[in-house]
């Protein structure tokens, strides 16, 4: 067992109305490996926030090497010897990579001139000691990606800290570079390095880490060696509940075709064929970019069709704009609520009416009585949690703006509700109640198009799965015959095995 | 409560600086003198209130100043030449909502960035004015043209100007149309997201078209009272005024970032701007300082909002 590097010792932080760690504690061990585990929301990114000096801690002590530090800025963290590779990429795409790698940092002679090439030079050694093949003199923005990950981690390098945390670091991976990134943090680990690694892909925990601390609602759960842990345990941990009951799938009787989508070809995708049934939930499964967004919002009106129809209850419609979808009883509730879902200054209940404003107008002006009113029904009935309805919508939690978005889109009464990634960045007791949701509209006859990246969510929730790949539809499941092998045979193979 | 305070924020900057004008000169306190303050302020209120459409939207408009010089130049010939003064004043009117139209479709249809597309119309609408007075001021004549115009400049209704009775007006229905309508919602939801709004079924390209075309309309109703006020029009009416306009505006706490901030801030803006031209006149500061001290208040004014934001 490794000498103790670093330990946070019963911290505790608390933001305006919620308390997001509670007497929290994490080691992290010489040449070891610690994973730190719990959903969205369990306070892992607040804890790494902490210890980075981003967030100051309401009390708790922070040791290093045995002696207790204070953080005041990342920058004091990374000369203390903790280097943070972040989630977000922290990279100025319109720099160079080696002056990314040494920003802050730059080495210069004595007359404060730039040494270039000594930092070009080191740079090469610290990204051929990660395996990829990068030029240190191309702009950022001129790389992928998951290269520009790999140079994220060859600064955090640089910066020979003895403590490195990684946070979800493969997300924008392929798997050849999440491979070398192992070979990597082995090599950190020879080098007696302490490692702190969050992710939610369990696999790369079980392949790379020695021990885990599981969170859980901004409290420490447990910390356990790797080697005395199984998957399903590490859940249980996690979510204090079993998977199974994560999906309450509802089965309905599914009668005619509301919506039929005949050869639909764009600059997005090709040749889309498909129908959805009254009552029924069609999952769009397939890797980022394979056009499923996009194919929801052509559906909804917002790019135009070159070729192919779109019947809705048997006629033919043509949308020009996401209005006349919305007027005709097609909804899309965007995969990226920060950006197109929600407008985060307006209030909840502004949000929740903005699509359905005339139901509320009078002969001058709007009816607010009324609006608050069914604003209030729609706030009990999904259970948006807010200190009121004049609350912004920036403050509020993932889970209750993706209510809000969903609310928004149910006051407009659609008769085709495309949920794009529903869930994303959420933690598991709001999934849940949106599933509750899905299966509510199902049962008053509406009818769902789900866009998930989450394996689990569709094979779940979905009576019914497509799967997508390089803009066009690869294959189609019944909710009896589909696995993720087969959804990840007809992606990667385009046929069924 | 905090947001309350917040939002009176503005309105505490105005009462302060009452209180601080009225101790060194106890002149402004007069009847008289608040009166002549609401007169000369109403001209910029009333484009503000136009400018706090296009604001919100995370627009800017650079024109209203070249479309008041304009349309009053058009107004005062019409009236010249013995057209009926309402007509006169719907063709002002007219010419305004036009140019707005103008810099609505050239933003939103050829996707031009406001900043960009206004300057051009204040440009070309500055040239125009020059073109179609000759560069020489129009003075109006003509009987009944001369007595209305007079109406709108000094005249009163319950010892109160025409000028700021109109502002009133102007500002009541603003505030109706901001805060009560399903267009006023979708101004700010176009400023505050527009990508959102779009999603959300809001019409968003018309939605800014009307934004620029309110502006103009109003920049068009604050040129007849200028030339009311000079009785003849100026060809470098309105010079500058654009400026002055954004500065109510943002004075009142709204956000140039768009999709933040209320009509009635807008008005407290415009009251600031006034009563500190007022007083600096009142206390004899040469014209030169006044400019850098209307600087320093309005610099002052808009960290102290920063600061407050960021936190």
């Amino acid at each position: 067992m490794g000498r103790e590097i670093l330990r946070m010792e019963n911290i505790s932080k608390s933001f305006p109305g919620v308390k997001a760690l509670d007497d929290v504690s994490l080691k992290a061990y010489e040449g070891e490996v610690m994973a730190l585990l719990g959903e969205n929301g369990a306070g892992k990114s607040t804890l790494m926030k902490i210890l980075s000096g981003v967030y100051t801690k309401d009390s708790g002590r922070i040791l290093l090497n045995g002696e207790e530090i204070n953080v005041l800025n990342p920058r004091d963290a990374a000369e203390k010897g903790i280097a943070i590779i972040h989630q977000k990429l922290n990279l100025i795409p319109n720099l160079t990579v080696y002056e990314n790698i040494f920003l802050g940092r730059e080495k210069v002679n004595s007359y404060k001139v730039l040494k270039k090439d000594c930092m070009i030079d080191e740079s090469k050694k610290l990204l051929e000691r990660l395996r990829v093949d990068i030029d240190p003199t191309l702009r950022v923005n001129e790389i992928s990606i998951a290269k520009q990950q790999m140079v994220e981690i060859a600064r955090a390098l640089s910066l020979n800290a003895s403590v490195i945390v990684m946070d979800e670091p493969t997300d924008t991976l392929t798997d050849k570079e999440v491979d070398s990134l192992f070979d990597v943090i082995r090599e950190l680990k020879t080098e007696n390095k302490a490692i702190v690694y969050i992710s939610h892909r369990l696999k790369e925990v079980f392949e790379v880490c020695d021990r885990a601390t599981v969170l859980r609602d901004g409290k420490l759960i447990d910390e356990r060696m790797i080697s005395d842990l199984d998957e399903d345990e590490i859940i249980k941990l996690m979510v204090g509940r079993t998977l199974d009951e994560q999906f309450p799938y509802l089965m309905t009787q599914v009668s005619e075709n509301v919506l039929e989508v005949i050869n639909l070809t764009n600059k997005y995708v090709k040749n889309i064929s498909f129908s959805l049934k009254k009552g029924e939930v069609l999952g769009i499964s397939g890797l980022v970019g394979a056009g499923r967004s996009e194919l929801g919002k052509t559906i909804f009106g917002l790019y135009p069709i070159d070729e192919g129809e779109i019947f809705l209850e048997g006629k033919k419609v043509e949308f020009k704009s996401p209005k006349e979808a919305i007027e005709n009883g097609i909804m899309y509730v965007s995969e990226d609520r920060k950006s197109e879902g929600l407008v985060l200054s307006m209030d909840v209940k502004s949000n929740i009416t903005l699509s359905s404003l005339d139901k509320f107008k009078r002969a001058i002006g709007l009816d607010k009585k009324k609006e608050e009113r069914v604003t209030q029904e729609y706030r009990e009935k999904i259970k948006i949690k807010t200190p009121s309805l004049t609350q912004k919508v920036k403050n509020l939690s993932g889970g209750n703006q993706q209510k809000v978005a969903i609310a928004k889109s149910l006051l407009t009464e659609p008769k085709v509700l495309i949920l794009d990634e529903p869930t994303r960045g959420i933690d598991v007791g709001a999934k849940r109640e949106i599933y509750d949701l899905l299966n509510a509209i199902k049962k008053e006859g509406h009818c769902v198009i789900m866009i998930s990246s989450e394996m689990p969510e569709i094979l779940g929730m979905s009576d019914r799965i497509i799967v997508m790949h390089e803009g066009v539809i690869k294959g189609e499941l019944t909710r009896e015959e589909a696995t993720s092998e087969k959804i990840m045979n007809y992606i990667i193979k385009g046929e069924e095995n | 409560m905090k947001t309350k305070l917040g939002k009176a924020k503005p309105l505490l900057g105005l009462i302060l600086i009452i209180v601080v004008v009225s101790i060194i000169s106890p002149n402004f306190l007069s009847k008289g003198n608040l009166l002549t303050v609401l007169r000369q302020t109403s001209i910029n209120a009333i484009i503000a209130a136009g400018m706090t459409f296009v604001i919100l939207t995370a627009g800017i408009d650079l024109s209203v100043g070249s479309i008041l010089g304009f349309s009053g130049a058009i107004c005062a010939y019409l009236l010249t030449n013995g057209t009926n003064v309402f007509i006169s004043f719907l063709a002002a009117i007219l010419v305004g909502a036009l140019f707005g139209l103008f810099n609505g479709v050239v933003i939103t249809k050829g996707k031009v960035q406001p900043f960009i597309a206004t300057l051009a119309t204040m440009i070309l609408l500055r040239g125009a004015t020059m073109v179609f007075t000759n560069g020489k001021p129009i003075a109006v004549k003509g009987e009944s043209a001369t007595k209305i115009l007079r109406y709108i400049a000094r005249g009163d209704i319950l010892g109160i100007p025409v000028a700021v009775i109109m502002m009133v007006i102007i500002f009541a229905i603003c505030y109706h149309i901001l805060h009560n309508t399903k267009y006023g919602r979708h101004i700010y939801a176009v400023g505050g997201n527009e990508q959102a709004a779009l999603l959300s079924g809001v019409n968003t390209d018309r939605v800014k078209m009307l934004a620029y075309m309110i502006s103009g309309i109003l920049a068009s109703i604050a040129g007849i009272i200028v030339l009311a006020r000079l009785s003849s029009a100026q060809p470098t009416a309105g010079d500058g005024y654009e400026l002055d306009a954004i500065a109510a505006v943002v004075l009142g706490g709204t956000s140039l970032a768009g999709g933040q901030g209320a009509i009635l801030g807008t008005i407290v803006g415009a009251l600031i701007i006034g009563i500190l031209n007022n007083a600096l006149n009142l206390l004899d500061v040469q014209s030169y300082y006044q400019m850098i001290v209307r600087a320093i208040v309005i610099l002052i004014a808009v960290l102290l909002d920063r600061k407050d934001k960021n936190k």
